[in-house]
């Protein structure tokens, strides 16, 4: 399909156990673009997600089938490690989860397994250029030696992208980042998801629809565990094709 | 519809039931002040009999002493008719046969916790648990006389193989089995903090590409370290105070030695030896058991109370 798509997802059903929570899904993710999942509850967005960096591995009943290539990879073969996916395909959770560490050690976690660093010095620059692109440094200058549960709700989960992108992912993975924030927390990291765009291809999973519209350049509706459409955010949101997309957007359904 | 012709309500007839819910509320209270006055009437008795005790023998040497041999004596102008009561050999020989048994139980105990938590399938968790129980139910005469006549004997002989003198009732016999004995107490309590720390910790090291071991060691355990060194503490305790075992396994001779091929004696079973058999009840003799009956539970206390307090602090980080 398009040639700037980084991640492709081909005809890709995903099971838990007997149940069947995606159902041939078909998605092209482009590159330095923010890619939003909109859909109900329950309706595989959140498992479409997870699928993109085996995150579903974890859980024990969980099957994938069909093919999902980043960069034209197939993430699922064999001889791949899930190990490397993920330092290439990072992942924000919906509640903020900073480890019970200090500011400075939760950004240089991933740098520091996956041996980033060669120097103090460059361990200090790469928590800093993290804690900037996440825009975090002017609030947290002053204590990185303090502890990162001690921030507001906003800030840990902008702490939790810093050590997402400290790592240089090419990919950004967020599972309902906002959820758990408020209006004025919400909006900060919507800018910056804006400016991430420059660096890392997103892909956000969301329940508003505002920030759908707000902060993404694609949008890909779920329902029932499929992909019913996908497109440009603002073709999508103005002329929808289908049905149920409209409905959703309008709010009759989920 | 029926009511609205009544003009007033019924409230009085309610003051029936209201004296049995006090002879209920009653009853509820004397139950449970009888454990408190059975603690207290213990504790009370410990302080009362180690006064008496502590008149005659003085406290520094009951502390610092280094001999002990509590004989009675058979003849009223023998010397030493009182004998000796240092109790530092017997806290040196409890320390010691602890020291092992936690050697022994923290690797085994904390490890097997890991692998029960964090790798284990259901299937294995499944078998592995249960048998982890079943170690924690065998009563402790059992682990007894298994350090007296398996061990033990095990011990002696191999060691004269290599041409060390090993006694047969050794620290090392005792504090081997009693080690085994505390493993359960060790791998449930870590069991249960480790599968405290939120699942969204291990998912965040995941995410990032660190691998299940990195998770483990770098996340996952320094956040649960707390509650495991509260494991540790209890496990300790309970050590400490342990009594068939060491009774059966650690023997008599109140040597004052840190090697554990030696026998030794601890607190626990000098108490017992105190006071088993006709006993005169006022002699120094048999009072000291109850000195170091609160030597006993003094320092149990101390080590159950911060350990609690440790954990309980930890939970709390997560709720």
């Amino acid at each position: 399909m398009s040639k700037t798509a980084i991640i492709s997802a081909k005809d890709v059903d995903v099971f838990y156990g007997e149940k069947q929570a995606l159902n041939k899904i078909n998605l092209d993710i482009p590159e330095n673009k923010v890619t939003s999942l909109i859909g109900p509850s329950g309706c595989g967005k959140s498992t479409f997600l997870r699928s993109i960096n085996r995150m579903n591995d974890l859980v024990d009943i969980c099957r994938v089938e069909g093919s999902i290539t980043i960069k034209g990879q197939d993430i699922y073969a064999p001889e791949v490690d899930v190990v490397a996916l993920r330092a290439k395909v990072g992942m924000v959770f919906q509640k903020p989860n900073p480890f019970p560490k200090s500011i400075y050690e939760n950004v240089a976690y991933g740098p520091k397994i996956h041996g980033l660093a060669k120097s103090k010095t460059d361990m200090d620059e790469l928590v800093e250029w993290s804690l900037i692109k996440a825009g975090l440094w002017k609030e947290v200058k002053d204590r990185l030696d303090q502890p990162g549960t001690g921030l507001s709700g906003g800030q840990q989960q902008r702490l939790c992208i810093a050590r997402t992108i400290a790592v240089k992912p090419q990919v950004v993975l967020m599972d309902e980042p906002c959820s758990a924030l408020d209006p004025i927390a919400t909006a900060i990291i919507e800018e910056l998801i804006d400016e991430l765009r420059n660096n890392f291809t997103i892909v956000i999973v969301t329940h508003s629809m505002q920030q759908a519209a707000r902060v993404s350049q694609r949008t890909a509706f779920f329902h029932l565990g499929e992909l019913v459409e996908s497109g440009a955010t603002k073709s999508i949101f103005t002329s929808p094709e289908d049905e149920r997309t409209q409905n959703y957007i309008m709010g009759r359904i989920g | 519809m029926a009511n609205s012709d009544s003009a007033t309500i019924d409230l009085v007839h309610s003051q029936r039931k209201k004296g049995y819910e006090l002879f209920v509320m009653g009853v509820l209270i004397l139950c449970s002040l009888v454990a408190v006055a059975v603690t207290v009437g213990i504790v009370l008795s410990l302080l009362f009999e180690a006064f008496r005790f502590f008149e005659r023998i003085p406290l520094t040497e009951f502390l610092f002493g280094t001999q002990w041999s509590p004989q009675t004596a058979l003849r009223a102008d023998q010397v030493a008719a009182e004998g000796a009561f240092g109790a530092v050999p017997l806290i040196t020989g409890t320390l010691l046969i602890s020291f092992i048994a936690m050697c022994v139980a923290t690797p085994l105990g904390l490890l097997s916790a890991i692998y029960l938590s964090e790798y284990a399938s259901k299937r294995s968790r499944n078998l592995i648990k249960p048998a982890l129980e079943i170690l924690a139910g065998i009563p402790t005469v059992v682990y007894g006389f298994f350090a007296a006549l398996t061990v033990a004997p095990l011990l002696r002989a191999g060691g004269e193989s290599v041409g060390l003198d090993v006694s047969s009732e050794s620290a090392l016999a005792a504090g081997l089995v009693m080690g085994m004995m505390i493993i359960p107490l060790i791998s449930s309590l870590s069991d249960d903090v480790i599968n405290a720390v939120p699942q969204a910790m291990r998912d965040a090291s995941l995410g990032m590409g660190a691998t299940h071991s990195e998770t483990i060691r770098k996340v996952v355990l320094p956040s649960a370290v707390p509650g495991i060194a509260g494991s540790l503490l209890l496990a300790a305790s309970r050590a400490i105070g342990e009594t068939m075992i060491v009774v059966m396994a650690a023997g008599l001779a109140a040597n004052l030695t840190a090697n554990p091929l030696e026998a030794v004696t601890t607190i626990t079973a000098q108490i017992v030896a105190l006071l088993t058999g006709d006993q005169e009840f006022d002699s120094a003799k048999t009072l000291s058991a109850f000195a170091l009956g609160l030597v006993l539970f003094v320092t149990t206390l101390v080590l159950n109370v911060v350990a609690l307090r440790i954990v309980r602090k930890y939970q709390e980080q997560y709720d």
